[in-house]
């Protein structure tokens, strides 16, 4: 297949979360460059949460990350950009109003269900309404997207956007679109990072009551090795499916996010000249390739290469070992910040 | 995770690639495409498996007359009733009552339609399943 041209450069980049890459590509297309881990860091990103209150297709809610959208509100207040979001009624109105902004050359962020977006493998389609997307242009093909997923820009048929903006259940986008009205010409990117790092720290450590933020892990830690008991193997099973599922499959840049904010650590600290963020990143990307070694104990779960008690037993203790090592270091981030 | 440590498994991307963060020879975070890894195409593999078996029960049940097709292809489309309701604009006791055969035989045109297009479908697809296993 031969794609048509794009019809207008955009400044596509390849990023390992789709929100953090959709508010970094809309700010670089208006000239403030900065890279998609420091995007996620301002915007504190991470999270983690577990819970069966909450069930998707059936199974237990798990997150590694913030509420859709709080990301982009959160880094664009942060750096004092004023955003400009707008909801719909109807579909007619929500493109009518898309096709007047890309007329008039503003890119867009649009949030999305990723089961209508037709470029999407169908192994990923899922019920999920919080994607995010540029859009940029549009022409006699569709609709150009920036999906910073993927490598490339990519082109949509108009019927398959209007119901990915417009489909219905938890997070409906009701057609949202968002863009920045002002950008202010010299941001406070020290103030914006370490607001963003505090934040972080606060959601990692500080809610009271519920085990989310480091408890969380702990939390699924003390639980999980029961799970084979109490729910039976195949439930089990799905369950370890499910959280092994959002912390690689669904575009966390690796290890549910851990390698992205350990990027955002690094990064950090050239841009505000704080030398102890340095080793902070390190101790991350330990943690992320601890939190990679749980995803490969729970692929062995689930083809049933390894005897359960046993695999069970050991990704319990590398959720205890990661709780602490995560407390720690969210304590020592907090004495910098 | 180093450069040469990011996976290159053919898995769920059918091809494409993903952005993983990973450190380079001197230590900093650059991204690298990923072509996927073994342990997602499992993990992804064993969730389709049980969507699939969803599915397919539901298909057996259409054909022996228990369900209606519009269960078979609201779990084809990976929705429950609510989530259909709210698509489709129907209340979500009526979509539960529909998933029975004789009160589905018995819905207009207009009702048939707002199902059809939640789910992306023909009104012809929509009230018959397939005859043999996907």
């Amino acid at each position: 297949m031969t794609n048509p041209p794009v019809p207008r450069p955009f400044p596509h980049q390849h990023a390992g979360h789709c929100e953090s890459g959709t508010v970094s590509a809309l700010l670089r297309d208006r000239g403030l460059t900065l890279g998609e881990p420091m995007w996620f860091g301002i915007g504190s990103g991470l999270f983690f949460l577990h819970t069966g209150l909450v069930r998707v297709g059936g199974l237990p809610l798990t997150a590694y990350r913030v509420a859709p959208l709080a990301i982009v509100r959160n880094a664009t207040r942060r750096l004092g950009i004023r955003m400009r979001y707008e909801r719909f009624r109807d579909g007619e109105t929500a493109a009518r109003r898309l096709d007047e902004l890309l007329s008039q050359g503003v890119a867009v962020g649009l949030q999305t269900c990723v089961y209508w977006l037709p470029y999407f493998p169908s192994t990923m389609r899922f019920q999920f309404n919080g994607h995010n997307v540029v859009a940029f242009a549009r022409d006699a093909s569709g609709y150009w997207l920036s999906d910073t997923v993927f490598e490339d820009v990519v082109c949509c048929p108009p019927d398959a956007l209007a119901r990915a903006r417009f489909a219905r259940g938890a997070f409906a986008p009701r057609g949202l679109l968002y863009y920045p009205e002002s950008i202010p010409a010299d941001p406070d990117i020290e103030g914006a990072v370490r607001s963003g790092i505090r934040a972080t720290c606060r959601q990692m450590l500080d809610i009271p009551m519920l085990p989310v933020g480091v408890r969380g892990v702990r939390a699924l830690g003390r639980r999980i090795a029961q799970w084979p008991a109490r729910l039976g193997a195949d439930r089990a099973r799905a369950q370890v499916a499910q959280v092994v599922r959002m912390q690689e499959e669904i575009g966390t840049g690796g290890a549910g996010f851990r390698f992205l904010f350990a990027a955002f650590l690094a990064q950090a600290a050239d841009h505000i000249g704080l030398s102890g963020l340095r080793d902070l990143s390190k101790e991350m990307t330990a943690i992320g390739d601890e939190w990679r070694q749980f995803a490969l104990v729970g692929a062995h779960i689930c083809k049933g290469t390894r005897p359960d008690a046993d695999a069970y037993r050991e990704l319990a203790a590398l959720l205890a070992a990661l709780a602490r090592r995560e407390e720690a270091l969210f304590r020592e981030l907090r004495a910098m910040a | 995770m180093k450069i040469n440590d990011v996976p290159q498994d053919d898995s769920v991307l059918e091809g494409r690639r993903r952005a993983c963060y990973a450190e380079d020879d001197r230590g900093a975070y650059v991204v690298v495409p990923s072509r996927g890894w073994e342990v997602e195409r499992i993990v992804n593999e064993h969730a389709r498996a049980a969507l699939a078996e969803a599915l397919e029960t539901a298909r057996r049940a259409v054909l022996a007359g228990r369900l209606s097709p519009l269960a078979y292809h609201m779990t084809a489309g990976q929705m429950g009733a609510r989530l259909l309701a709210a698509n489709a604009g129907v209340s979500w006791w009526r979509v539960r009552r529909h998933l029975r055969p004789k009160v589905f035989a018995r819905l207009s045109r207009d009702t048939l339609e707002r199902y059809a297009q939640a789910l992306g479908l023909s009104v012809e697809d929509l009230t018959r399943v397939p005859e043999t296993a996907s």
